[in-house]
């Protein structure tokens, strides 16, 4: 063998084993279709790579329910991710009892102190930080201006729940349907449930039905927001069929001014135009945003706010590098440009200021104001009593169960967890 | 004819090397992937049956009968066992006259006869979601087959799959349309099969139309009929994919199946213990039906 060949297949080998010794892999699987969001989530991990020598940030994504059903499997398999997407609440308590999450309370002091505190809690378990939060949502009334306006209502006026009621029935006087919502999927319904029980118990309502205070959740309070609920389904405010409705179907009727006002995610935003028949939506400019009206004699403030908190959990084996790419992922920096495309309302303190969309700016101004913040029912509780928060919203609405059977039904499936 | 020598008979009984080798290297590869595939997971699901598990970690909280007890007081799954039931009777009862009529069309060698039976074919080929998610915008209440009647009388719009006493028949509606051309398919092959001379004979000895058809097609159509009902409940007790798109279950519970049930129950409330005494209880009910159904009826076939 001469010289030369042996060169060459030295260089060969070296070239077959460097990446395989130096490099560090940390993978990160999400659940994102907000292309906004992927792309800056892209250019994070790739701004980190050239940054780190040796390390490789990969973004994974699998699409929502399919990530739901194998991550438990995943996570007791040798493919982990490092880091998953999170929606915090009852999910993530069972996976860090089960002992797949690492506890990063050391390494997130050095960075939490710039991330929204009530954000920061949410992935905590047991006092312990076990993620760390990027996202926050807020649920509002979302406004048809035109509408309003057809039936001679001012959104300015609706402050309280019998405001709303009356608007209600303002609008159904003009030949407007008030409301849609996509009761086909329950899910959007139980918004109405959480912040009746919210505006009428305040903020300590479901964290003492959870601890079984005063008859856990067949107390006073959820009795109550079902009759509420009751009253207002009632009037006959949802669009006809709306049982049978799905969430994109019900964002498209909104888009196509089918009805003036939908209780929803910020997801509506980008989902109105794409679901609507005319495939436009409505202008930005007649949308408008109203805050859930506050109950009389309710506990709850006005300013207290419904929304989701996702963040990235760090699985057990992640290497150190993970929780270091989180640090990096957090900067101001990356916030500002979210919130500058309005890609999604970022957990980072200050984002708000950077909002130049109007609505998207309302929401991160009320986030940033909160006085007290919950996680939508369904997360927070988890699967279990979660989905059946969801099914009872309807069966309330739909007038299919009493208020008391349904709080009854809830407490049930929490004493059979 | 003498009777056979022993030697003959022997090697019958006891197996030959050539036997023992082909068994060492044919049965294990089918033993490996029946026991890991079949029934490992199953005797996993009735070990999990007696856990309240989550999913996470390995199961812990050992509660005996109970899944089974709340199962059997969960008025959403006696509505599902109810709804798999209804399956069968409208599968036997609509869906077999029905596709043994229309086979009798298309058997013969009428003009047009493949074309017809392929339309006839063709939703059967079509994934089950995608059925379910075409029959929901046909069955809407704005756009749909009901908003034409009511549009005609100008009746308010009918939401067929709000309606939780008739949303089921939806789901009865598109299983029909969907599996019948199957079934037709069965019976024009078993109709192909029969001997044309049989009914050349009768016709001759002076049988009428009905009297052919009654004396001896189907009677030799048996075969074919009895597993076409052995198919149509099979597949009644595992419907899944037609319900999930089509209502999701809804309204209030009304339209699962048992594996819907199990999905929505189960699974997607992370109850695993409780979604696996499902399992079970549907895997009870498919084997006692297969294998009963199997001794009393297919046993000639």
């Amino acid at each position: 063998m001469n010289v030369r060949s042996l060169a060459f297949s030295a260089a060969c080998l070296a070239a077959l084993v460097a990446p395989a010794i130096a490099d560090t892999h940390v993978t990160v699987l999400h659940v994102s279709e907000n292309p906004a969001q992927r792309a800056l989530w892209e250019q994070i991990a790739k701004d980190y790579n050239a940054a780190h020598k040796g390390v490789t940030v990969e973004m994974k994504y699998l699409e929502n329910e399919a990530f739901k059903a194998k991550l438990p499997t995943m996570l007791q398999s040798d493919s982990r991710p490092d880091l998953f997407y999170s929606w915090a609440g009852g999910v993530m308590q069972a996976q860090a009892q089960a002992g797949f999450l690492k506890d990063i309370t050391s390494e997130a002091a050095g960075f939490e102190q710039n991330l929204s505190p009530t954000a920061v809690d949410a992935f905590k378990v047991d006092g312990k930080v076990v993620g760390v939060p990027f996202e926050l949502g807020e649920v509002v009334f979302y406004y048809n201006k035109k509408l309003f306006e057809k039936a001679n209502v001012k959104a300015e006026d609706v402050k309280s729940w019998d405001d709303f009621l009356a608007a209600v029935k303002k609008l159904k006087a003009a030949g407007v349907t008030p409301l849609v919502v996509g009761a086909g999927e329950k899910w959007p319904m139980h918004f109405y449930y959480s912040y009746l029980v919210m505006r009428i118990g305040g903020e300590h309502a479901l964290a003492d039905a959870k601890a079984g205070k005063d008859g856990g959740f067949k107390n006073a309070t959820f009795v109550e927001a079902g009759k509420r609920l009751r009253e207002l389904a009632a009037l006959d405010p949802f669009q006809p069929g709306y049982l049978q409705t799905t969430h994109a179907a019900s964002a498209g009727m909104f888009g196509d001014g089918k009805a003036a006002m939908d209780l929803m995610g910020q997801w509506l935003l980008a989902m109105q135009a794409p679901n609507s028949a005319s495939g436009k939506g409505l202008p930005e400019e007649d949308i408008g945003i109203l805050s859930f009206p506050v109950v009389p004699d309710g506990k709850g403030k006005a300013t207290d706010t419904l929304g989701g908190v996702n963040g990235w959990l760090v699985a057990k084996s992640a290497p150190p590098e993970a929780v270091d790419f989180l640090k990096f992922f957090s900067q101001e920096k990356y916030a500002d440009e979210a919130a500058e495309k309005a890609a999604y309302i970022p957990a980072v303190k200050g984002a708000e200021a950077h909002f130049t969309d109007p609505l998207f700016k309302r929401l991160a101004s009320d986030l940033a104001a909160t006085t007290y913040h919950q996680n939508y029912f369904d997360q927070d509780l988890g699967p279990s009593v979660g989905r059946v928060i969801n099914d009872v919203s309807v069966s309330v609405a739909a007038g299919e169960m009493t208020p008391q059977a349904a709080a009854a039904a809830i407490q049930d499936a929490a004493d059979q967890q | 004819m003498p009777p056979a020598p022993s030697s003959f008979v022997e090697p019958r009984r006891r197996m030959s090397v050539n036997g023992w080798t082909t068994l060492v290297v044919f049965l294990p590869p089918a033993l490996v992937l029946f026991t890991l595939f079949v029934a490992l997971p199953m005797t996993e699901a009735a070990w999990y049956g007696f856990y309240n598990w989550n999913g996470y970690g390995r199961p812990e909280k050992f509660v005996g009968l109970k899944n089974y007890q709340l199962l059997l007081g969960n008025a959403a799954f006696l509505r599902s066992l109810l709804n798999n039931g209804l399956i069968i009777v409208v599968s036997l009862v609509v869906q077999l006259p029905l596709a043994l009529g229309v086979a009798l069309m298309v058997a013969g060698r009428i003009t047009g006869a493949a074309w017809f039976r392929m339309v006839f074919f063709l939703p059967y080929i079509l994934a089950d979601v995608a059925a379910g998610l075409i029959w929901r915008f046909m069955f809407d209440g704005a756009y749909g087959l009901p908003s034409l009647v009511t549009g005609a009388l100008g009746f308010a719009p009918y939401y067929l799959l709000a309606d939780k006493t008739w949303a089921f028949s939806a789901v009865l509606i598109v299983i029909l349309w969907k599996y019948f051309g199957f079934h037709m398919m069965l019976y024009v092959a078993g109709l192909q099969g029969i001997d044309k001379s049989l009914l050349e004979a009768a016709e001759i000895d002076g049988a009428g139309p009905f009297q052919r058809f009654w004396r001896i097609t189907l009677p030799l159509l048996g075969p074919m009929i009895r597993l076409s009902v052995f198919f149509s409940v099979v597949g009644a007790l595992q419907l899944f994919d037609v319900i999930v798109p089509l209502t999701g279950g809804g309204p209030f519970e009304t339209t699962n199946t048992m594996v819907s049930f199990l999905y929505y129950f189960g699974i997607t409330r992370m109850r695993v213990g409780f979604g696996s005494a499902v399992g079970v209880a549907l895997f009870v009910i498919c084997v006692t039906f297969a294998f009963g159904y199997r001794r009393l009826f297919m046993r000639d076939d």
